[in-house]
């Protein structure tokens, strides 16, 4: 019995070592274990929109204005835009409503402000004055950030011009501001520091890369063996099967953690990133999403005969995970039906749980849920996925 | 004593009979020859010697061990150089060599002890801490086959263990597998090479279309023309033809004719040793005869005789479609 499990232990080591000097020694391979990670942050977390969506957006003020008002709306406009670390709109200043409206069409530029010529009249005769924004409707996500800034703006500027009216109106009002706007929203987090989109991105982006290792890299690695006729010589050895199993999934899960520590330490050094949670437990939780995946990957090889295969029905399984689990888009953005589909991948709690751990310092007692359906995920899969292995190595 | 025994092995791809029935024993320290044509199912009958495949029907016993039942045993006392080679390009040939002694449950001191054995016999010493990417066809298939021997295995089996190398590499080879079956290695081997399967083996099972069609020693495999009265003649034509070779074809003392080169063909005739009716053939369409000869039977003859038909010409007909079922192309491409 112990003589056995020395056997397993050994063989499995063995055949896992050689699976990384393998691996080692493939320059193609190393190459792209390096960019992968790289690739993805920058790709990801540069190109999905973060808080600020907009960021130097073409914007045309047309300011037909007789009187002073719309002059300070453009003031005010210039000055917001100035506070900003990146200028939000690039403004162009337009003489006619056509004009702005031809730009949108053309779409050199996504949206204009139109303050009509009776602003400032309209506002001192007592009545209601309005802009105009017109927004490139072809963009609705551009187009929605420069409604709700531009909204924004014209609410402050509503309030000032009400603050000075009541200060006029009622002299001895010591804080006519409160009067106004008797209270405020105050925006808190519960770790310091600002956050930054790649604190959203980081864990995903682990999770995913852990994915892959323990999904693709393993099915693919059985299958690439099975092509290259080097399987016959470890399956007509005198050794268990289940060490074939350990031995690879032993040098996939060694790939990929170390993808996942390359991923965290761009992640911190690149784009800094803060893990608020212990490092223990990220390690910890790098693991189990492992374990969680790693029964998938053992079933799909076994079921996969060929390269080409292996790789058709991963893709299958990985692509859904990696957009409806929450890696790269928030769960909960997107329709109640995905939703429910979302809580049935294990890569979802993977997510979750990395996440509270990296972004909000959350420890294990405040990740029980992912970390039991993880283990859960992982055992079953496991269980089924060996006899299944063992029987299809030898048909 | 009897290092195999076969009884009934089948193996079924879907409704594909790939081996249909094969029985056979080897004796200790013999090298057994399947020969057939690529598809007639002699590597899936090595395949399930090696518990690499699962037999759908009938039992096989390789060094007293059930194939099915004591899979670990039979591991434990064969070696196997399959039709790809079994080596990681990456690893050096020495690194190679002890990861398969490991698996083997060979202790790091005779593993390289072995190492040094196999190495030098089969003149690799020198490329010992080379990576195994970089050598010849040939060169992989001599580390191949010390892989295969590093245990010391009872049996070793060889499928095409010379398919697509050089002559001298080929040669070196066959001398190898001489000097293993004087010490007492029982080798079963596969090859679509007559000349190959005359020069090793002293049993030779022809297997065609997944059935063994004759087993024998390489003698009398070749008494079986003349136990039938047939007679092989050479003859050299000068002006041979394609419609004069498929008159040759309906003599009817002549039982096959092969082309052998531009103007040799080799005739097979039919129960009769008595040649002048063909040479009145010959006459008769007006063959510019140069030479006749009667010649010694080669393998070649034997498998033309015993299965009608030659053998590098036949694509068999029984050969499944690619995707003719879904397990069938995964479980013979190899």
């Amino acid at each position: 019995m112990f003589g056995n499990l020395k056997g397993l232990i050994m063989h499995s080591l063995r055949l896992g070592i050689k699976d990384l000097l393998v691996f080692a020694r493939d320059r193609m391979m190393l190459i792209s274990f390096v960019i992968m990670p790289i690739f993805m942050m920058l790709m990801v977390g540069f190109i999905f929109p973060s808080q600020n969506v907009l960021k130097n957006v073409s914007f045309g003020v047309v300011n037909l204005d007789e009187g002073s008002m719309g002059g300070q709306v453009v003031l005010a406009l210039q000055q917001m835009n100035r506070g900003q670390d990146e200028r939000m709109f690039a403004i162009t200043y337009l003489h006619s409503k056509g004009a702005a409206v031809d730009q949108i069409k053309y779409q050199t530029t996504s949206g204009a402000l139109i303050i009509p010529s009776d602003f400032s009249a309209t506002i001192s005769t007592g009545e209601q004055a309005s802009v105009i924004l017109i927004t490139d409707q072809s963009n609705p996500q551009v187009s929605a950030g420069i409604t709700s800034t531009i909204n924004g703006l014209m609410s402050a500027m509503a309030n000032q011009l009400t603050v000075q009216r009541v200060a006029a109106l009622v002299p001895n009002v010591p804080n006519p501001q409160q009067l106004v706007v008797p209270f405020t929203v105050q925006t808190e987090g519960i770790v310091a520091g600002k956050s930054n989109y790649f604190e959203f991105m980081a864990p995903g982006i682990m999770a995913m890369t852990i994915m892959f290792a323990a999904m693709t890299g393993l099915a693919g690695s059985i299958s690439r063996e099975r092509e290259l006729g080097t399987l016959d010589g470890i399956i007509s050895a005198p050794i268990s099967r289940l060490s074939i199993i350990l031995g690879k999934s032993f040098a996939q899960v060694v790939r990929g953690l170390l993808q996942a520590l390359l991923t965290l330490i761009l992640a911190v050094v690149l784009f800094g990133v803060v893990v608020h949670g212990s490092y223990g437990l990220l390690a910890l939780l790098l693991l189990l999403t492992v374990f969680s995946f790693i029964g998938i990957g053992i079933m799909v090889s076994a079921l996969a005969s060929q390269q080409e295969t292996a790789m058709t029905i991963m893709m299958t399984l990985t692509f859904p995970m990696l957009f409806l689990s929450g890696a790269l888009f928030p769960v909960q953005q997107m329709p109640v039906a995905m939703q429910w589909i979302s809580k049935g991948l294990p890569m979802t709690y993977a997510v979750e749980a990395l996440r509270k751990c990296v972004v909000l310092g959350t420890g294990v007692s405040g990740m029980m849920t992912q970390i039991w359906v993880m283990l859960g995920f992982g055992a079953i899969f496991t269980v089924i996925a060996i006899p299944v292995f063992n029987r299809a190595i030898t048909r | 004593m009897n290092m195999i025994e076969v009884e009934g092995l089948t193996r079924r791809f879907g409704d594909f009979t790939a081996v249909d029935h094969i029985s056979f024993t080897v004796e200790k320290g013999t090298v057994f020859g399947f020969l057939g044509p690529n598809g007639a199912g002699k590597s899936t009958a090595i395949r399930m010697l090696c518990t690499l495949l699962r037999p759908t029907e009938g039992s096989a016993r390789v060094v007293g061990f059930d194939i099915v039942k004591e899979q670990g045993e039979v591991r434990r006392h064969i070696g196997l150089v399959a039709e790809k080679i079994i080596l990681y390009d990456q690893l050096t040939a020495e690194e190679n060599l002890s990861l398969f002694g490991r698996l083997n449950n060979l202790p790091e001191e005779q593993i390289k002890q072995a190492i040094d054995k196999w190495l030098g016999r089969l003149h690799m010493e020198a490329w010992r801490k080379h990576r195994v990417g970089t050598f010849s066809t040939g060169m992989k298939q001599r580390i191949n086959v010390a892989r295969a021997l590093l245990h010391h295995p009872d049996v070793l089996f060889l499928d095409e263990p010379t398919l697509g190398l050089d002559p001298q590499t080929t040669h070196a080879i066959h001398q190898f597998i001489l000097e293993l079956r004087g010490e007492g290695i029982t080798i079963v081997l596969t090859t679509h090479d007559m000349v190959e399967a005359e020069a090793l083996c002293q049993q030779i099972a022809i297997i065609d279309q997944a059935k063994i069609v004759a087993l024998d020693t390489t003698t009398n495999l070749k008494r079986l023309l003349s136990a039938d009265n047939t007679t092989v003649i050479d003859v050299e034509i000068a002006n041979l033809s394609e419609p004069m070779l498929s008159q040759l074809k309906n003599v009817e003392s002549i039982a096959s004719v092969i082309q052998s080169d531009t103007y040799h063909v080799r005739i097979h005739t039919r129960n009769t040793d008595n040649i002048a009716p063909i040479l009145s053939a010959l006459n008769a369409m007006g063959a510019n005869v140069r030479a006749i000869n009667t010649v010694l039977p080669t393998m070649e003859d034997v498998f033309l005789h015993v299965t009608g038909r030659e053998m590098r010409d036949k694509v068999a007909a029984s050969v499944p479609s690619v995707r003719g079922h879904r397990w069938s192309r995964a479980s013979r491409v190899r």
